[in-house]
Order: structure tokens, then sequence, then C-alpha cells
């Protein structure tokens, strides 16, 4: 049998990113358990947009969790309160009928708000270009068994790989720090024969460039880890720690 | 100096100072149980401990790494309330595997060193200070924070009797309860934060070094509320 639900929708509002923003309820009334999150706050811009008011504006585009561009901080989680998915994969089976469903921005000062819930993110592209890259054409994919990599290596590389850049761990750190998100980047490459080359550098390039754009000192809370789309490891904090480390002292 | 200039390098500051005045605790808790076991023994720890020109070096080198281990997290508390933004969420709901210490460190922190002074004028004032000083003996009056009985013409080397004196007041024993309990809560975070920080952990060692961290926080903590409590039952 489907499940339809009615809640409050408590959204936030913000007009550009020098104006003070608000809260906004709207009510949803008969919306199907099977809807995604960002099918309903489509349902919710028709609406508004045959009313004549301005549909609220959040950032999307593969919807199947892998491109990392929908956000959502809701109910007090990024990516909401369901664990190990995205927005676009949190359906509204998962809240209560009769609540009030709180939806924020991404809140860090790395992130700053462009307009209602989209958040300007290129800060993670300008970590990338700092040195999350292998500068050496490696050629095209091998097959995997070529490659004399251990079984748990390649693992942990393909795990730490599996970070779609989204924002989530600076938007769960109380720190708001992207020590995961730099973590997760260094350590694929790190692990893998064709990255270890450039560890140091890159360590060192994309750790400064992290902190020249204002994100914040890891305290190792591990909100990031727990609210990571993709689960992806505290561990890899470590390890980049220890690549920056060891690049320092060898300096 | 990339210890001051970068992140990481700012938390393995951290990391090391904390793990130093880790060390600290655990001489101090070592020497605090020889009290439970014998007056004498204590006392030549305290002799031992006195104005001699390595216990000042000591004394100093600790006083260091505790000015060290505080300004930097005043400092690393700022860039992080900075880099949060200016505008808060409206709801917040922790993960269950984050540890509550873990987000009220300095809080703790604040706690931990605003009683240390209390502790600092219950015996360093009246033992190495006093030594310093050239007084060989002192006069310490009874005090609702303080002492409980009043100790007269006592000499700066005879530790066990400032224990006693300041454990058979009540108020003080509470104090110090609440302060081990902080203190509990900070190490048990620090622990194997400072270990994540230098690098040495990976998904094994993650949660043994929690269990560690645990089991030694534990372990210091109860060893100084022990010699607390016991000393207020034996002034009764």
């Amino acid at each position: 049998m489907e499940k339809t639900i009615n809640f409050t929708l408590r959204v936030w509002r913000q007009k550009d990113a020098h104006s003070k923003g608000y809260f906004e309820d709207h009510q949803m009334e008969g919306i199907s358990g099977d809807t995604s999150f960002l099918e309903m706050l489509d349902i919710l811009n028709e609406r508004l947009v045959k009313e004549h008011k301005e549909p609220i504006v959040f950032d999307h585009d593969c919807r199947e969790g892998i491109c990392g561009m929908c956000s959502l901080y809701v109910n007090g989680h990024p990516h909401g309160p369901e664990g190990g998915c995205t927005t676009c994969q949190l359906f509204m089976r998962k809240f209560e009928d009769g609540s009030t469903i709180t939806v924020e921005p991404w809140r860090s000062a790395g992130f700053p708000v462009i307009k209602d819930l989209m958040v300007d993110r290129s800060a993670y592209d300008k970590i990338m270009q700092a040195g999350g890259y292998v500068s050496v054409n490696t050629g095209a994919a091998q097959d995997a068994n070529a490659i004399l990599i251990p079984k748990e290596v390649a693992d942990e590389a393909m795990d730490a790989a599996s970070c779609i850049g989204c924002g989530a761990c600076v938007a769960a750190c109380k720190n708001g720090s992207a020590m995961l998100f730099v973590a997760a980047k260094v350590s694929q490459l790190a692990l893998l024969p064709q990255g270890k080359v450039e560890a140091a550098r890159r360590a060192k390039a994309m750790v400064a460039k992290m902190e020249e754009l204002g994100f914040g000192n890891c305290t190792n809370t591990g909100a990031c880890a727990a609210e990571c789309p993709k689960c992806v490891s505290l561990s890899n904090i470590a390890r980049l720690n220890r690549e920056f480390i060891k690049a320092k002292l060898a300096d | 100096m990339w210890l001051s200039s970068s992140t990481i390098g700012r938390k393995v500051v951290m990391s090391i100072s904390g793990l130093f005045l880790i060390l600290f605790l655990t001489f101090h808790v070592c020497m605090n149980i020889v009290a439970l076991i014998s007056a004498e023994g204590y006392n030549a720890v305290c002799g031992f401990l006195g104005a001699n020109w390595y216990a000042l070096v000591g004394t100093l080198v600790l006083a260091a790494g505790f000015f060290v281990h505080i300004i930097y997290a005043f400092w690393l508390t700022m860039q992080n309330r900075r880099a949060r933004g200016s505008e808060r969420y409206k709801v917040v709901d922790k993960p269950k595997s984050v540890e509550w210490a873990s987000q009220n460190m300095l809080v703790l922190g604040i706690i931990v060193i605003g009683i240390a002074c209390f502790h600092l004028y219950h015996f360093w004032y009246n033992m190495q200070l006093q030594e310093i000083l050239g007084n060989e003996t002192v006069n310490v009056a009874a005090c609702a924070v303080g002492a409980g009985q009043s100790l007269a013409n006592t000499s700066v080397h005879d530790g066990y009797a400032f224990i006693a004196a300041t454990f058979s007041n009540p108020v003080v024993v509470v104090l110090y309860l609440v302060w081990f309990v902080a203190l509990w809560f900070h190490l048990t975070h620090g622990f194997w934060s400072a270990l994540h920080t230098l690098g040495w952990n990976n998904n094994i060692w993650f949660n043994r070094w929690k269990v560690i961290a645990n089991v030694y926080a534990t372990i210091v903590c109860l060893g100084f509320a022990v010699v607390a409590i016991a000393f207020y039952f034996k002034s009764l």
C-alpha cells in the first residue's frame, strides 16, 4: 500500500549572497512516500510557479547519487537523517506524517550562499586544481589483475575515490574544515603507484589551498565521516596528516 | 614555520604538547598513589621536587607546555569559528558516533585549567614557591575553598600534611572530583585525537586507540579520585 504524508516544509530563503536570509513555511499535502526529496521540492516549485511566486533555488544534477551536486541540510543532517545516501536518494517515506522538515543550505565560510539553498562550492574545484591529479599521462586503465597492488590497498584507494565532492563533510563539521575531502583526494592517489610519486607535493599544495580558502582546522570530531553520503573513512585524515608531516619533515 | 602557518602544523603542536601533558599526568598520578602507601615515601618525592635546579627547569618546561597548549587552543578555536561562517544552523542533530567531548574540548580545557589554579594555590603556593622565596616553614589558615584545618609551622617539604589538610575539606573534595570528570572527558578525546593528528592511525588502530584512550583516562582519573576520597575519609 502506498504511503502518503502531510508535513510542514520549513525552508531557508535568501535573495542573494549579501541579503539576510529567513525561513519560510510551506504546507505539503498528499506527498507520496515514493517521492524523492528533490522531487518533493519540484512539486513545491511547480506550485509556487503557478501561484506566480519565486521558486526555491537548489542544486541538483544526476539524481542518482554520483554527481555530488545536491546538497541540503535536512533536519540537522547534511543529505538528511537517513545516512549513507545523498539528498536525491532520500525518500519521503522516511519522514513522519505531520512533522516539520527543516531545510537549510550548507553553512560555512568556505561555501557562501548564492541564493536560497544553493551555495558556491567552487572552493573544492580550486583545491583539486592545486594538486588533486597525476601530472603525467598514465595511459588507459589496465586490467585490474595486471597492476600488482595488494587487494586491501586497492580497496582502500577505491573507497577514498568514492568521494563525490558534495561538501557534506564541511557542512557537518563544527569547524568548517574540508579535511575529509582533501584526505580522500590525497589518499586515492597516494595509495597507488601512479600517484605515490607526487604524494608529498600534492599534500602540501592541497592543504595550503584549503587553508587559503578559509576552511577550518580539523579537531577529529568525526562528524564528517558520520555524515558522508559515501561513508568515506576518518582514517583517510590520518593518512593525509602522515603524508603532510612527512613532506614537511623532509623539507 | 609550518608549525604555526599550516593547519596541520598547528594541530601537530596541539598533539605534541597534549601528549607531553599526558606524560606529566601519568607521573603525577603515580606520585599521588605513593601518598596512600607511605607518608615518608611521598615526602621524599616532595623533597626531590623542591626548589632544586632540575625541579625548577622541569616546572618551567611544564609551564611552557601548558602555555603552548592553551594559546593554540584559543587560536585554533577562533579560526574554526570564523570558518564556520556567520549563520548558524537552526536544527542541529549530532550523529551518534561523534563524542560529546570532541565538540567541547575548549570548555573542558577551561574547566580543567580553572580548577588547576585552585590546585596550585593549595599546594604549589605553599611548597615550591615558598622554598623559592627562602621560607622553610609556612602557616596555612583554614579556608572555605582551601585547607579544612589550619597548619602552623609546617615544613614546605611536608606534602603529606598539605594533602591531609586540603582533602579534609569536603568542598575541596567535590571541586576536585568535578575536575577529574572534566579531565576524563578531555583525555578520552585528546589521547586518540593526538595520535590521529600525528598520522599514527588507520582503520584497525582507530578503535584500538579509542579503547586505549578510554582505559588510560579512566585509570588516571580514578587514581586521582581515590587519593582525594581516601584522604577525606582519613580525616573523619
